[in-house]
């Protein structure tokens, strides 16, 4: 049998800086780099408000666009308080529920928890929330690191058409999509001034800083189908 | 790569090797968990079809299904009705009415995994057939080469013993240089197959210190002492000192190359002790890395295809 390529969702997953070439397609940025800043900087606020305590608090960012988001948070959360929360990467294709009745099989990506979750409040954090079934999957992967005391989900953009009962506790913007529509969230990496290491997959994510952040929908009935 | 057969590194491109140590990767991090378990492969069934004894890769198998959840069934041969005189394709076809995801087969045998593959519904992976390839091995060595090394490309890699009859030699030979590295074999000419250097492409040595002058891997065989004393080489002594690593001959090796052994080693024969057990020896970490690479097999692989 002939090797599947991975589909192209999926390749667009890895490098959503080039988003798949599509004829006749209607885009338009929902938010920009100003307004994703400022969402991230409410969302710190609130979380410290509802938190009863900061020192607890531990983000975990479900790869690739919960990455970049979670690190912004966590800069956000220590001006607020002064602390740092660790800061977690967790994929969530092992857990996935469509595994079996995809053509391919999707890549994996990189997982790292820094230290233990037991009892700490653990907010994972997703780029665009939809159908819920990556946070059911986040859950799940969370469980097997250990016990949090309590799991809070930050979403910036939560597009609708859920299909389990999966509720956003932060939210940057609800956007009324059509199922058919895809949102796509791009945060352009680039290098830091002092970055050592060389650029390879698995680079540390201290060698990048955080450029220009964009979130946009495309509505094409030609559109590939997304993950969500 | 769902429902698809992997025989030999011979059919992969470098693309499909690729995928699979990049998936690997990925799945060395399970290793380090508390719970070593993830729910991928639940509900479906790896059967280990194992005609030829084997401890290691067998084990290493059955971890790597129960890692991601799968059922793992070990057929065992002996005590099966393959005593029995039931015919190759007959054990086969009732294997297949069993359902499983992914059958893995052992054979001394060159070619049975291949002539299972022909009749299984199930996707074959290939665990070691006669002399002919040993594919998980193969891989398992590229990824802890790509781990201890930071890459394959422009890397030399020599590999020392009976190249003639070893599978993971020629699984290995064909890995390392679709990934752009330079393969050299060394042993007694009756370890080399006439015509290596032109049919594998390898540049072949009978000179111990000649084939790793500035090698960056060397990786040396198990000798089937039982079997070639006599037959390819005078005595075990004798090729213990003439291909038996230690720390003196790896001098003329780059300074830091690594040293690796598929196991289990004669110790004194092939490695000396102390390399046998420490830096640069990297023979545990191929163990580690087997699991992974298996379960990043059984992820790509399991499942029915064409259906």
């Amino acid at each position: 049998m002939p090797i599947t390529p991975p589909s192209a969702s999926l390749q667009e997953d890895r490098n959503p800086a080039v988003p798949a070439v599509m004829p006749r397609q209607e885009e338009r940025v929902v938010l920009d780099n100003e307004s994703i800043r400022r969402a991230l900087i409410r969302i710190a606020h609130e979380i410290v408000e509802s938190a009863d305590g900061t020192e607890r608090l531990y983000l975990v960012a479900i790869p690739n666009g919960g990455v970049p988001l979670a690190r912004l948070l966590a800069d956000n959360l220590e001006s607020l308080t002064g602390l740092r929360p660790p800061l977690g990467i967790l994929d969530t294709t092992l857990y996935r529920d469509d595994l079996s009745t995809r053509g391919s099989r999707p890549l994996l990506r990189r997982t790292e928890m820094p230290s233990s979750v037991d009892d700490r409040v653990v907010v994972l954090v997703e780029d665009v929330v939809s159908t819920g079934r990556t946070i059911r999957a986040g859950m799940d992967a969370l469980m097997d690191f250990g016990r949090p005391s309590h799991v809070r989900v930050v979403a910036l953009v939560d597009r609708g058409h859920r299909e389990l009962p999966i509720k956003i506790d932060y939210v940057g913007k609800n956007i009324p999509t059509q199922p058919t529509d895809k949102v796509v969230f791009h945060a352009v990496q680039l290098p830091a001034p002092d970055a050592t290491g060389s650029v390879g997959r698995d680079q540390s994510d201290e060698d990048f800083t955080i450029g220009e952040l964009e979130l946009v929908v495309r509505s094409d009935s030609e559109t590939l189908e997304g993950p969500e | 790569m769902i429902g698809r057969d992997i025989l030999g590194i011979e059919d992969l491109s470098r693309e499909d090797i690729d995928t699979i140590l990049e998936t690997a990767e990925r799945m060395q991090e399970i290793g380090n968990r508390e719970v070593k378990k993830v729910p991928t492969l639940r509900g479906r069934t790896v059967i280990n079809l194992f005609f030829e004894p084997s401890t290691r890769t067998q084990t290493s198998f059955e971890i790597a299904g129960k890692r991601l959840a799968a059922d793992v069934v070990n057929f065992s041969v002996s005590g099966s009705s393959v005593s029995k005189r039931e015919t190759l394709l007959d054990t086969a076809k009732t294997l297949d009415a069993m359902d499983p995801d992914a059958v893995v087969v052992r054979h001394k045998v060159a070619g049975v995994p291949h002539r299972l593959a022909k009749v299984l519904k199930a996707p074959v992976i290939n665990a070691g057939d006669g002399a002919h390839e040993h594919p998980s091995q193969a891989l398992l060595d590229m990824l802890t080469v790509r781990e201890q090394k930071g890459r394959i490309e422009g890397l030399t890699i020599t590999i020392i013993g009976d190249i003639a009859h070893s599978r993971v030699a020629r699984s290995n030979i064909y890995g390392f240089k679709k990934l752009g590295a330079e393969v050299r074999v060394a042993g007694p000419p009756t370890m080399l197959p006439a015509d290596v250097e032109k049919s594998l492409g390898v540049k072949a040595y009978t000179n111990l210190a000649e084939a790793i002058e500035g090698a960056d891997v060397v990786m040396a065989l198990r000798i089937q002492m039982e079997r070639l004393e006599g037959a390819c080489f005078p005595s075990v002594r004798e090729y213990a000192a003439t291909f038996g690593l230690d720390r003196a001959k790896l001098r003329y090796a780059k300074e830091d190359a690594i040293v690796m052994h598929p196991g289990p080693v004669n110790r004194g024969v092939e490695l000396s002790h102390d390399l046998a057990d420490d830096r640069p020896s990297v023979i545990l970490d191929q163990v580690r890395n087997g699991v992974a690479l298996r379960m990043a097999l059984l992820y790509l692989v399991a499942g029915r295809g064409g259906h």
